[in-house]
């Protein structure tokens, strides 16, 4: 048999051996514009899907060991059962590479952990959706992008497999925006929010790891949140300094007086991280100052000061009150070599108690869409 | 005849489902569109009357001819004006 590239996959859909695809088919004429029909059916996010023929859905299948009438779980909201092979056609949709499939099944075992709340990410009026942080072998063998540009455009892996998600929820969950998507203004990263941790520092403890996964393993990291922030700090230099100067941007996340029902992720560029890094700071140290740093003595944030309403009661006045759950506060490594610019990624204002949602970690175990 | 695969849950019908017309024309603005057939204004003119009789709103929209098909410019500026659109054939 020839070794051409979709030589065996085109003779597979029309002879119909191997894989039989149980999604029902959906004809249309060969006059038709099949982006058009895609769109027509409300199976986008708004931008074009690549249509899932035969051919392009039974080589992602080829991603993935697992049989494709495996159901991997009930999808929010309407909790539909989602096969393997219904995964592949959205990953098609989504403009996916079969050695994506792995990372992207990681996904959503992660966003369907009851811890998750992807129902409630889903149907929240507030603005957030899956942040995908992925970190591991995976991410260099997939080329994934850390470095310049990491949360912006132009990496298809860190843009598809965040798209994917978000298509089965709306495709297969049947979560669409003005149906069981209530959010009031939604953000730009419902579409998609997934990149890789930067791991080329030996020192310091990658995201997974400090979740545990065994160093040198690859996972995926999910978090109720959106983005992006900027945080511009160019002068301070010393670590106790900067933290308080992250601090004094993340306690304004949602609003300056709103505390204890928040998370966030601090997106580290290499520039402020080497301030850390240079006085032996790693993770652990630089949470928990960003954490201590966002502190407040309750009579700074009483509602009705200068007239505001948002506020704690009169009677905090002489507490001190965390903006965020003493593990609230999650540093990733990412970013381009130039720029004393960080990013905060304001995580979902519904945790009222540290135990009502988390973010949760799934290793990526089916690697044989990359090769192993 | 193509094909592709169907990405969701499968719980609606295979065709795609038409827009519900509304229970009632009361208080709509009905559009009635000239294909840009001859003697479709003709046409219309009995209908016209007809719903008019209803005491019902109409407003004549359309295309110059049938030989192309309405710009979009057309279809935004009657969307925004109509509530539902009758489109007619004549000849």
């Amino acid at each position: 048999m020839t070794l051409e590239p979709g030589v065996a996959e085109r003779l597979e859909a029309k002879h119909k051996g191997g894989i039989v695809l149980a999604a029902r088919t959906i004809e249309y004429s060969a006059h038709a514009d099949p982006m058009e029909i895609c769109f027509e059916r409300g199976w986008s996010d708004g931008l074009p899907v690549t249509p899932p023929t035969d051919e392009r859905v039974l080589r992602m299948l080829k991603g993935s060991s697992r049989k494709p009438t495996e159901v991997i779980g009930n999808i929010p909201p309407y909790l539909a059962p989602c096969t393997i092979e219904k995964v592949a056609i959205n990953a098609v949709m989504a403009g996916c590479k079969p050695e994506y499939m792995p990372v992207l099944l990681a996904v959503l075992e992660a966003a369907l952990d009851p811890l998750f709340t992807l129902h409630g990410v889903l149907a929240t009026t507030y603005f957030s959706s899956p942040v995908i942080i992925v970190n591991g072998p995976v991410t260099q063998a997939i080329g994934m992008n850390a470095g310049v540009n990491a949360l912006g455009q132009g990496n298809r892996a860190n843009l598809t497999i965040g798209r994917a998600l978000n298509l089965i929820v709306r495709n297969v969950g049947g979560g669409k925006p003005g149906e069981a998507d209530r959010a009031t203004l939604g953000a730009p990263s419902k579409i998609t929010l997934c990149f890789a941790e930067d791991e080329t520092d030996p020192d310091w403890e990658p995201l997974s790891v400090a979740r545990g996964i065994p160093r040198g393993r690859s996972a995926v990291t999910l978090f109720q949140g959106h983005g992006v922030e900027a945080f511009v700090d160019q002068k301070t230099r010393d670590p106790a300094g900067l933290s308080r100067s992250f601090a004094t941007h993340l306690v304004r996340m949602g609003h300056v007086r709103l505390t204890q029902s928040a998370r966030a992720i601090v997106v580290l560029s290499p520039e402020h991280y080497r301030i850390y890094r240079e006085a032996g700071w790693g993770r652990r140290e630089i949470e928990r100052a960003l954490y201590e740093a966002t502190i407040r003595p309750g009579r700074e944030i009483l509602a009705g000061l200068d007239g505001i309403g948002e506020g704690v009661a009169a009677g905090r006045a002489d507490e001190m009150i965390p903006k965020f759950h003493d593990d609230g506060i999650v540093v990733v490594r990412a970013g381009g070599q130039a720029g004393l610019f960080s990013a905060v990624l304001p995580g979902w204002l519904a945790g009222r108690n540290k135990a009502e949602l988390q973010l949760v970690t799934r290793e990526v175990r089916d690697m044989r869409g990359i090769g192993e | 005849m193509n094909w592709m695969r169907d990405p969701t849950s499968e719980m609606s019908p295979v065709k795609r489902a038409r827009l519900t017309p509304p229970p009632s024309l009361a208080g709509k603005t009905i559009g009635l569109f000239d294909i840009g057939k001859t003697r479709t204004d003709e046409f219309f003119n009995q209908v016209e009357l007809r719903l008019r009789e209803r005491g019902l709103n109409t407003v004549r929209v359309g295309k110059p001819t049938n030989a192309k098909v309405a710009t979009t410019e057309n279809l935004q500026k009657i969307a925004a004006a109509v509530d539902v659109v009758m489109i007619g054939l004549s000849d």
